[in-house]
């Protein structure tokens, strides 16, 4: 009789999928770094980075199969991230007030202040930059609202396109351009407050 | 008359982002060619978002790592 035949095909079947099972997990452990960089900005503190990576990956490995081969499974392991932040109601996080952040001042703004407050005439790009410490740049991300941050966390650390951050946040692309464009205002905005505070005093 | 710097200036993020048409990009790179002034504003913008990325990537921590490898289905 036929009996053994769709054994073997199953077996064949199984030891596939328990392979194809094995790449997608090395596949997603070889992005890790880069989802936790990623993580670690739209969060608080290493903490809550650190739990949301490890139950992202947890419903990432459960949910392997929802995985389409060939797309971007980074994207992908963002998009279960992100959705979990939500879920979790963002419970640690400042929400900021988003009334009054004024991000009139043009995009030239933050290199005409800094340039200002360096001595040389004309200096070079880079010694206005040296105005801007690690820790200042650090907490002036934190400090923007965290609609505008998620965008601007995917597209300027991750590197996510307009499309992908769309997908990972689930929200229209025209919406990622507009939080984008007002989440790098207010960064910038920040970031100005951040540099040297002591001399803003007299300068007007 | 236009004012050049301040169109460069609104075109700079979406230069940037690679979102400008080619006809725009090569209008914007004519003025810059000819403009220090935004030129160097680009370029600052340019070190700044790179800055950024740098200044708040933050190492996983090797605990971490293996929690995640732990997930790993295990092999028969």
């Amino acid at each position: 009789m036929s009996e053994s035949a769709p054994t073997a095909a199953d077996t064949r079947r199984l030891a596939e999928e328990a392979r194809a099972r094995v790449r997608f997990e090395e596949e997603a452990l070889e992005l890790s770094d880069q989802v936790y960089r990623v993580a670690r900005r739209l969060v608080g503190s290493r903490e809550e980075a650190e739990d949301l990576v490890q139950q992202a990956y947890e419903r990432a490995f459960r949910s392997w199969r929802q995985f389409t081969p060939g797309t971007n499974m980074r994207a992908w392991l963002l998009r279960i991230l992100t959705n979990l932040n939500i879920d979790r109601g963002r419970r640690q996080q400042r929400s900021p007030q988003t009334t009054s952040i004024d991000t009139e001042a043009g995009d030239y703004f933050l290199y005409n202040k800094l340039e200002s407050q360096v001595p040389d005439e004309n200096p070079d790009e880079d010694r206005v930059l040296e105005r801007l410490s690690q820790d200042s740049i650090v907490d002036a991300l934190a400090e923007v609202p965290h609609d505008f941050r998620d965008v601007l966390v995917l597209v300027d650390i991750g590197e996510f396109s307009y499309a992908d951050a769309a997908q990972i946040l689930d929200i229209p692309m025209g919406t990622v351009m507009s939080r984008l464009h007002r989440g790098r205002r207010i960064l910038k905005k920040n970031l100005a407050d951040e540099a040297v505070p002591s001399l803003d005093g007299g300068a007007t | 008359m236009i004012d050049w710097c301040e169109k460069c200036e609104e075109m700079m993020q979406p230069f940037l982002d690679g979102a400008l048409s080619a006809a725009e990009v090569q209008e914007a790179e004519r003025h810059l060619e000819k403009c220090h002034w935004c030129a160097k504003r680009y370029r600052f913008e340019e070190r700044l978002r790179h800055y950024v990325r740098v200044a708040t990537a933050e190492p996983m921590s090797p605990d971490l790592k293996a929690k995640l490898a732990a997930l790993r289905t295990p092999l028969h």
